[in-house]
């Protein structure tokens, strides 16, 4: 009883096993090939379930996505001589499975070290025969399109792939360049600052000078009106001076000399020598006259 | 071959287990298990997996059937799943894609589909700062985040091996491809948002080129400046601005200062003028009027009032002033006068003590004088009488 029981149970544990290993999936991020005794019998398996003899063909299973060489930074060359360190990754899949299978062994990282090597080939050329601003501004995308479709002239034919993308991800000037850049960027900077202040001083001084103008015409205009104004009271004044002077001009110049003697001589330190024959001291010289 | 030799991703039981299976299944699959163990006396086989052959051993046969049905009810509970709102389902059938569904309680055959749940609708972001090269040769530092979702689950899934991995190297190479066409000052100030729309425009076209099935939703530049190496020349100009703004407040500040002031100087001139004006007019009047006042009482006695007029001038003259009155008619005998020592006298500027000899000297003086003269008088009186 117990020994039917194992048996039937070994049979059915070997059914599910040959079962197993003779239906496969391959997905849909998959590409496959079936080996028999090493010997490829079917090129592209496409995604679904398959049949294969048990313990006899081989599947073999590739990536069918699009996969990603990040290639580590390079140093190039540009056409003047410029040095640059680029980093750039490329793009692809695998476009003809049989192909690829034979040039890497089915192994990603052979094709991507293939596709590395080759990528910075293409780089180093198409950076050498550009100038820095092309590479970093106004080529990029050309540049980028020259390496493609170089790379997929080759690489198909040869690794089984297609590459549908070169992007060059940072472009860095080594560290001696850098710095001298920076030194333009700061001098740069220094001469904006300098032009700046200059500027400052330039309209300072201008709104200065236009203040000072303004005061100084301000001021002469009002000296002018002043005058004018001053000059008119005196020419009234004169007017009134002389009308009534007009009169009698001998009282005027007598009653002028008056004040003028009484404001001349008002001062204790002025020393007057008088002779006594004056017609003031008349009376002080013979009380008696007639 | 087994599910489980596909890798832990495509695993259906891995997936549902460990992230997406409601609770109450698991809970009832627990149960089940327990149930099952305690009528075969041995450990359920918990992974569920297609042989299922393991339940077989046991002496009580009727047993049997409840075993399998078990098995045929964890199958079947193993195939519900839930999707939420936020995510969508792409589902493999035997390897093919097969279709994608949106949210709900969905069932599908375990072992025969493969189901990955992946939220979409979620925003992720990606932030990444760098030092690149602009188009006029300078150095500048960037900062930027990405916001993206998933536009396209199946592609996501299917199409690109390392989606997010391929975003982070399209957002360098599109950035570092933007701002080297850009100019440095367009870079840090002007131009900050034009280039996150442009560099979102690249990356969106890279990542449709690479089926990444990623939806880039928005592009913040976060910072853009100088490398810190000539961030203190770059301060400088800062303040340079400030320095062209204070000199030109200060200038302003002088110009507004001094403007009014001239204009009330100029106020003050004017009126100055015409006050004198008003002064002089008037006091011109009042002299007028004084002296033709004065004319018309003159005109009635000249000789009288004349005489007094001049009196009265000669006696105010005389008071307020040092007089020495001589008499060199007829004489012409020296007379000594010293003059400076009079005016020292009257200047005031000599000390007191020297006032009093000075007043006393000048007192000696002045009666040497007075006697001369009387003298002198008396001798013209004397002659006269003769």
């Amino acid at each position: 009883m117990s020994n039917i029981t194992k048996l039937s149970l070994a049979g059915i544990l070997l059914i599910v096993i040959v079962i197993s290993n003779s239906i496969f999936v391959i997905s849909e991020v998959e590409r496959g090939v079936t080996l028999r005794f090493g010997q490829m019998i079917e090129a592209d398996v496409k995604p679904g379930i398959h049949i294969k003899i048990p313990f006899v063909d081989d599947v073999r299973r590739f990536d069918a996505r699009i996969l990603t060489v990040d290639a580590t930074p390079a140093s190039f060359f540009t056409v003047e001589k410029k040095r640059l360190i680029v980093d750039s990754y490329a793009k692809w899949k695998i476009a003809d499975v049989e192909t690829y299978y034979k040039a890497t062994g089915g192994v990603e990282r052979v094709a991507e070290n293939r596709l590395a090597r080759r990528v910075n080939d293409g780089l180093r050329n198409q950076f050498g025969t550009r100038t820095l601003r092309e590479v970093v501004s106004g080529e990029r995308d050309l540049l980028m399109q020259n390496i493609t479709e170089d790379l997929n002239s080759t690489v198909l034919a040869e690794l089984g792939i297609q590459v549908v993308d070169v992007r060059v991800k940072r472009i860095d000037l080594p560290d001696e360049v850098s710095n001298q850049v920076y030194r333009r960027m700061t001098a740069e900077r220094n001469k904006e600052a300098q032009e700046l202040r200059s500027t400052g001083k330039e309209r300072a001084e201008k709104i200065r000078a236009s203040a000072d103008r303004e005061r100084t015409i301000e001021l002469a205009n009002a000296y002018r009106d002043a005058e004018k104004i001053r000059g008119e009271g005196d020419a009234e004044a004169a007017r009134i001076y002389a009308d009534a002077y007009e009169r009698d001009p001998e009282f005027y110049s007598f009653m002028r000399s008056l004040t003028a003697y009484k404001s001349a001589f008002s001062n204790k330190g002025d020393i007057m020598l008088v002779e006594p024959d004056s017609d003031f001291f008349k009376y002080l010289n013979q009380q008696d006259s007639d | 071959m087994s599910w489980n030799e596909q890798g832990g991703d495509k695993d259906p039981w891995g997936g549902r287990r460990g992230d997406q299976a409601p609770p109450d299944i698991d809970e009832a699959l627990k149960r089940l298990k327990e149930k099952v163990t305690a009528f075969t006396g041995k450990k359920g086989s918990g992974k569920g997996s297609g042989s299922g052959s393991g339940g077989g051993i046991g002496s009580v046969k009727n047993l049997l059937p409840i075993f399998f049905t078990g098995l045929l009810v964890l199958y079947g509970l193993a195939g519900v799943y839930q999707v939420d709102e936020k995510e969508q389902a792409v589902i493999l059938r035997l390897g093919v894609y097969h279709n994608t569904v949106g949210s709900g309680l969905h069932w599908n055959p375990p072992l025969i589909d493969s189901v990955t749940v992946l939220g979409v609708t979620e925003e992720r972001q990606y932030s990444t700062r760098g030092l690149m090269l602009t188009q006029d040769e300078n150095i500048v530092e960037v900062a930027l985040s990405v916001q993206y979702n998933i536009a396209n689950a199946e592609d996501f899934i299917l199409r690109l091996k390392t989606p997010e991995t391929t975003l982070k190297q399209a957002t360098d190479s599109a950035l570092r491809h933007v701002v080297g066409s850009t100019g440095l000052d367009g870079v840090i100030s002007t131009q900050r948002e034009q280039i996150a729309i442009a560099t979102a425009d690249r990356l969106q076209a890279l990542l449709d080129i690479y089926s990444s099935g990623i939806n880039v939703v928005k592009i913040n530049i976060e910072d853009a400046r100088p490398p810190n190496e000539v961030k203190a020349a770059y301060d400088d100009v800062i303040e340079a601005r400030e320095d062209l703004e204070r000199l030109v407040n200060e200038a302003q500040a002088y110009s507004n200062g001094i403007i009014p002031e001239a204009r009330g100087e100029a106020q003050r001139l004017r009126e100055e003028a015409e006050g004198y004006s008003s002064q002089v007019v008037s006091k011109s009047e009042g002299e007028a009027n004084r002296f033709v006042a004065l004319l018309e009482e003159y005109k009635k006695a000249p000789q009288v009032t004349r005489e007094r007029l001049y009196i009265d001038a000669i006696e105010k003259v005389m008071t307020d002033s040092t007089k020495i009155l001589l008499d060199t008619e007829g004489g012409n005998n020296m007379l000594y006068l010293p003059l400076d020592k009079l005016g020292q006298v009257s200047s005031g500027s000599s000390s007191q003590r020297n006032n009093e000899t000075s007043n006393e000297m000048i007192d000696r003086v002045a009666n040497e004088v007075i006697e001369k003269l009387q003298r002198r008088g008396n001798q013209v009186q004397s002659e006269r009488r003769r």
